[in-house]
């Protein structure tokens, strides 16, 4: 496939977007946990995502925003490797993961959570955790089966890690609950526990307040900043609420029809024009 | 006596049928597809059982161990060979396929042995049969080693799933096979080693089947695959437990029904069962039924 340059730009009415990225200053001179350039991908005839750059820092916490539609998550399956972009490239910590598939990408650490809720809601909420935690643990099967000493005493281990990251949540006393039976505000809780079990350098959150009521959503926040600075770890999230976004990322950035309208820190955005005119309308008609 | 006797019986053809139906099962769990060419790698398996003990003159442990190699090996090709490709492609494509390598290992057997049924050695399983009763009832050792293979392989099977890393993977990738790989678990491999064990366990539900009814021809595996197939789908596709209960209750069905009902009309009476369990519980018995995700 072979990387075209867009030229498109400079027709559209938008504002340009300034290029240099926003990553906060205590993250300056590190290498960049993503990176991505000229990034695109094509349906058939339709563009949904065209020349989306971004660079997060090492433990910046960025927020993806915009309308429905805009194609957020479509950017996370393209950071994921769930889809193979059309143009442009990712770079994960610095490494290019043009060709690479889903399960590699996730080794290089990137993790994710969903919209709607994918746990695996028929296993227990530690093992669900244990999941995550089994690339980074050597297994030897027949141990498993024959239940040796050895198999024994990994479990204990994983089991300790596994309890130590449902802490994050106080959600040790469910871990022997079944994942589908927890409430919702918990099942979500559970999927970034999973995520965060696989080791990941870039959390990728799409939707964690999604159904929480505004406590619940302080409790998340908090939880967030608390993640990033125990595990040194970038969060980006894709959020509809406002409070969330506005409250916690560092860095902002605003899709809309699968381009980037705006990108900057709170303030910035929210007294963008262009921003308030994707999710408002124009000023004019509303006037009149 | 001879209800007792019967019932022995038929929790023995039952338990032959658990087995291969666990091959349809976990393969349809995980890759979500029905491999039609599972009863045929059962007859292959028996060949080479069948080889082993006739020309190469092997132990009949090592015999079984050949086979369940070699078929654990024909499994992975068949996945590798025919299905990967079409992992993408409608379920129809991939159901058209499996019944193409039916046939292809049907007639690769024609090809290899010939069409003239051959007689599996009786040294396969050497263990005396069981008086009880005062001699009122006979246990056959055949019958004897088929149930006991069937309770162990099922220990070790559950033992797998819930406490091995890959047996999680493929609990994982048979709930949500998107989310599974992206939390980093290889999704091809997992679908190949559920067709190695699936092969291997069908080796062995080869070598108990021809030992205990000893003709073997290309076509040896065909009925007891669909009826495996059958008991799957009774028991609840997709679920361990439901192919082991499905298939030791189609046994039983089938052996009373013969006994009881009618010689002729024994298969019959196996597929009316279904077809009521399906009308009344469509999921099957222990099937759970399967929620859209949105």
């Amino acid at each position: 496939m072979t990387v075209r340059i867009q030229k498109r730009n400079q027709d559209t009415k938008m504002v340009p977007v300034p290029s240099e990225s926003i990553i906060p200053e205590r993250d300056l001179g590190k290498l960049p946990v993503l990176e991505c350039k000229h990034l695109g991908i094509d349906f058939g005839g339709l563009t949904a995502v065209e020349d989306f750059n971004l660079t997060i820092g090492k433990t910046e916490i960025a927020g993806l925003i915009g309308p429905n539609g805009a194609g957020k998550t479509t950017v996370f399956n393209l950071l994921t490797k769930v889809y193979e972009p059309t143009r442009g490239t990712v770079m994960i910590n610095g490494i290019d993961t043009h060709g690479m598939d889903i399960v590699q990408a996730s080794k290089l650490g990137i993790a994710r959570t969903f919209q709607n809720i994918r746990l695996f809601s028929k296993m227990s909420v530690e093992d669900n955790v244990r999941i995550g935690l089994h690339n980074q643990i050597k297994y030897n099967m027949f141990s498993g089966i024959l239940r040796l000493p050895s198999y024994w005493k990994r479990e204990k281990q994983q089991h300790e890690k596994a309890l130590e990251l449902l802490s994050i949540f106080g959600m040790q006393d469910m871990a022997d609950m079944q994942a589908g039976s927890l409430p919702y505000g918990a099942q979500r809780r559970l999927e970034i526990v999973r995520a965060l079990a696989t080791n990941p350098s870039l959390l990728l959150l799409d939707e964690p307040a999604a159904g929480m009521n505004p406590h619940e959503t302080q409790e998340l926040m908090d939880n967030i900043i608390k993640i990033r600075d125990q595990f040194q770890i970038a969060v980006l999230l894709i959020e509809h609420d406002m409070n969330l976004v506005m409250g916690i990322c560092e860095g902002i950035c605003v899709l809309n029809y699968g381009k980037i309208i705006a990108k900057g820190t709170a303030e910035d955005i929210q007294s963008n024009p262009v921003v308030i005119e994707a999710y408002l309308g124009k000023q004019k008609e509303a006037q009149a | 006596m001879i209800f007792l006797s019967n019932l022995v019986n038929g929790i023995s053809l039952g338990s032959i049928y658990a087995i291969i139906a666990l091959g349809y099962t976990m393969v349809y769990g995980i890759a979500k597809m029905l491999n039609f060419a599972h009863g045929d790698v059962i007859m292959i398996g028996a060949y080479i059982a069948f080889c082993a003990l006739q020309y190469w003159n092997v132990p009949p442990l090592l015999a079984l161990l050949i086979a369940m190699a070699f078929c654990t090996l024909l499994g992975i090709t068949i996945e590798g060979l025919a299905y990967r490709p079409l992992r993408q492609a409608t379920s129809l494509a991939v159901l058209i396929t499996a019944i193409g390598m039916s046939y292809l290992l049907q007639n690769l057997a024609l090809l290899i042995w010939g069409a003239n049924p051959k007689n599996f050695p009786s040294s396969m399983i050497q263990i005396p049969a069981i008086s009880l009763f005062g001699e009122q009832l006979r246990i056959s050792g055949v019958t004897l080693v088929t149930i006991l293979a069937n309770i162990v392989i099922m220990i070790l099977l559950t033992s797998f799933t819930m406490h091995t890393k890959l047996g999680k993977a493929m609990r994982c990738v048979s709930e949500d096979r998107g989310a599974a790989e992206l939390m980093g678990i290889n999704v091809n491999q997992t679908i190949s080693a559920t067709f190695a064990i699936g092969s291997a366990l069908a080796a062995i539900a080869g070598i108990l089947l021809c030992s205990a009814y000893p003709t073997l021809m290309p076509t040896t595996g065909s009925m007891p695959g669909i009826k495996a197939f059958t008991a799957a789908v009774f028991g609840g596709i997709g679920s361990i437990p439901g192919a082991m209960l499905g298939g030791v209750l189609l046994g039983v069905i089938e052996i009373l029904g013969k006994a009881y009902i009618s010689t002729e009309l024994g298969d019959a009476i196996v597929f009316a069962v279904l077809i009521i369990v399906l009308l009344v519980k469509p999921t099957g018995l222990l099937g759970k039924p399967q929620r859209e995700k949105v």
